[in-house]
């Protein structure tokens, strides 16, 4: 007798191998999808490490007493000594052309540091002194690799004659490459060993800031209100559809709102991260008020006739009962929301974020700007060095949005530890 | 007022006249009238969809919360129309407890849900005093024993019968005259059914009860009072022994012998 626990007939063998064919149709899937994305974040972090590293020229300086007078030292010409260093260093070079060249070894900022060392230390008034400068940007990039240094002279950024000094340099171990803590701490800049990201951090932290303690609040009253309290009728559809609409509404459009209405109209003050705040939560606010429904909607109604049933008013039942069981529903939609935010470059265009600026907000008053769209100026801009500012830029923002989504999640996972 | 309606009145609690109800379109119940007695327990029995919960939502008004739905006539609850327009239904309902269906505790610990509904109607003034009346409301449900000593732990994580016993606490921490109960039962094994049927009985010495249930036997045991109702309408309303050994119309004879419904 045959088992029939054991007997495979053919139509249950197709259904088994259609199971199996499709867990590995997902598999596939999901292997692809992470490919694609160990892809893209391997090369911006490969690329973006760069951006970590700063090279710097040592150079001893003659501060001559001659060019510093006593009562105003900030005031002197430091990028003149700077240069004359240089050319001690290499006395050798006497065309003018060559001579540019050499200075243009070092950073303009040169000059700043030696001034601030000679402010904060009169005494050196007079001293040869070691002093390691920023290197420019493209003896950093020489430095890091990423220039050609053979085939045509003329089509080089570095000719022989320049290699030949920085050669020299590095014997006497007079370059080496830093970590690169600039680019933590100072603000936007056109040169690019000298920009940094924390003005568009700021901004970006002050912008989403805003965002949120507009948004949050509104749409979670709003989704409360049309949810809990008002009348099931036309009304209440036709603000539904509104809703659902503005949801899908391309984000320039809230930017040349934002342009009309708070700059123009109300005279906001232009490129502020509050006008970007109130940009963004204009655009985010159709996405947290849909997901705030979503999550009282999922509140069992049991709940809210325990509480009515025992007398209690419909705002008590609301936030004593339904608000907390939706709490966690409701910040994912937050997420959601600020994520979309955090990303999101087109309206903040509108509004005038996209201006260079060097100075790091303290307020949301100044102007500022935002990480999306200082990766947005970077890519526009010509020199090769910016490749590797704007892949470091990519990833402090993937690093804020984790930071970001992170709170969130263990906000959420405290409040639906609560029973 | 002569005598005998003092007495009428004194033993009614809760009185309906006229009553009809309307989803939308749709007529619910159909003129219903009946007194409830004070201290019984009243069932109303009768096929799903013939409008016994429909009319007891009406007793504490949770059908204000249905859009479509309206309701003429009058209700009184010793002697007050509960639909004049100067009631106010949070007031009403702290008077008219429910207990439902489905055992609904809030997701908080025992405590809080016992002690909630006095919380929020202040009716209590100290923290010790708060603490006796839950655990007095919890003796009265006869859940004292099983959870005094996890008080603080989610009310969600008791059994069926437990979490409708504790219901049942809350309903009565805030001391209303009238408790309304919706097939509370349904939703529970036979034993659990049991001691909830039991606390009923112990309840009506301070409370009208008012009970719902799709069990004839459930009626015959607990409820001193029954009424039968049909497509909407009240169709017998008498002393449950009447009504189960001695109907008067073929429509409830019909049910309780298991023909329709």
């Amino acid at each position: 007798m045959t088992n029939i626990f054991t007997e495979i007939s053919p139509a249950l063998r197709r259904r088994h191998a259609a199971e199996t064919r499709f867990m590995w149709f997902g598999r596939i899937a999901i292997f692809i999808a992470i490919g694609f994305l160990v892809v893209m974040i391997g090369s911006i972090a490969w690329i973006g490490s760069g951006a970590l590293k700063q090279t710097q020229v040592e150079l001893s300086v003659f501060i001559d007493p001659q060019e510093i007078s006593a009562d105003a030292i900030a005031d002197a010409d430091y990028s003149k000594l700077v240069k004359s260093a240089l050319r001690s260093r290499f006395p050798e070079v006497k065309k003018r052309r060559d001579k540019k060249n050499l200075y243009g070894l070092v950073s303009y900022d040169a000059a700043y540091t030696l001034r601030d060392k000679v402010v904060a230390d009169p005494d050196l008034i007079g001293q040869t002194v070691n002093i390691w400068f920023v290197a420019s940007d493209d003896l950093d990039m020489l430095i890091k690799g990423n220039l050609t240094i053979t085939g045509d002279e003329k089509m080089r950024r570095f000719d022989d004659k320049q290699l030949g000094w920085v050669e020299s340099l590095k014997q006497e171990d007079a370059i080496e490459t830093r970590f690169n803590r600039a680019f933590f701490t100072s603000g936007d800049s056109r040169e690019p060993e000298l920009a940094g990201i924390l003005g568009a951090f700021v901004g970006t932290a002050l912008t989403l800031l805003v965002c949120f303690c507009l948004s949050f609040p509104v749409g979670i009253l709003a989704a409360i209100y049309l949810e809990e309290f008002a009348r099931k009728n036309r009304w209440n559809d036709l603000i539904e559809v509104n809703i659902n609409n503005l949801a899908a509404v391309p984000s320039i459009v809230f930017g040349l709102l934002g342009l009309a209405v708070f700059l123009n109209a109300f005279g906001l003050p232009r490129s502020s991260p509050l006008v970007g705040g109130l940009v963004l939560a204009l655009m985010t606010l159709p996405t947290m008020i849909i997901a705030a429904r979503a999550a009282l909607r999922a509140v069992p109604p049991s709940i809210r006739e325990a509480a009515l049933g025992i007398g209690a008013t419909r705002i008590q039942t609301v936030f004593h009962h339904v608000a907390p069981l939706a709490l966690p529903g409701m910040l994912t939609g937050a997420i959601v929301g600020m994520a979309r935010a955090l990303g999101e470059t087109a309206p903040l265009l509108m509004i005038g974020m996209v201006a260079f600026i060097v100075d790091i907000p303290n307020s949301i008053l100044q102007p500022a700007t935002a990480l999306p769209v200082q990766i947005f100026l970077w890519a526009d801009s010509p020199e090769r060095a910016f490749l590797e500012k704007t892949s470091a830029a990519i990833i402090v923002l993937i690093l804020f949005l984790i930071l970001m989504n992170l709170v969130a999640i263990l906000l959420r996972n405290k409040f639906s530890q609560r029973f | 007022m002569n005598m005998q309606e003092t007495d009428t009145l004194s033993k009614t609690q809760v009185s309906a006249r006229n009553v009809n109800v309307f989803y939308g379109e749709k007529q619910a119940l159909h003129n219903i009238t009946l007194d409830v007695k004070r201290n019984k327990v009243t069932s109303f029995i009768g096929p799903s969809g013939c409008g016994k919960t429909t009319f007891l939502k009406c007793i504490n008004r949770m059908n204000d919360l249905i859009d479509i739905c309206r309701i003429e006539g009058d209700i009184l609850i010793d002697g007050q129309d509960i639909y004049d327009k100067n009631v106010d239904v949070v007031a009403l309902r702290a008077h008219v407890g429910m207990v439902f269906q489905k055992p609904n505790p809030f997701p908080k610990s025992i405590f809080e849900n016992v002690a909630y509904g006095m919380k929020i109607h202040n009716m209590t003034k100290s923290k010790s005093e708060l603490e006796d009346r839950v655990e007095d409301s919890l003796r009265r449900a006869a859940l004292w024993d099983e959870v005094k000593d996890r008080l603080d732990q989610p009310g969600t994580g008791l059994s069926g019968g437990q979490q409708q016993r504790l219901c049942i606490a809350r309903t009565i921490a805030v001391q209303p005259r009238v408790i309304l109960m919706d097939e509370p039962a349904s939703a529970l094994d036979p034993i659990a059914t049991a001691k909830v049927e039991e606390l009923i009985h112990e309840l009506r010495e301070n409370f009208t009860i008012i009970i719902v249930t799709h069990s004839m036997q459930q009626a015959a045991r607990v409820s001193q009072h029954t009424a039968f109702f049909h497509l909407g309408e009240l169709v017998e309303y008498g002393k449950t022994n009447t009504i189960f050994t001695n109907p008067i119309d073929e429509r409830t004879q019909n049910y309780i012998t298991g023909r329709i419904g």
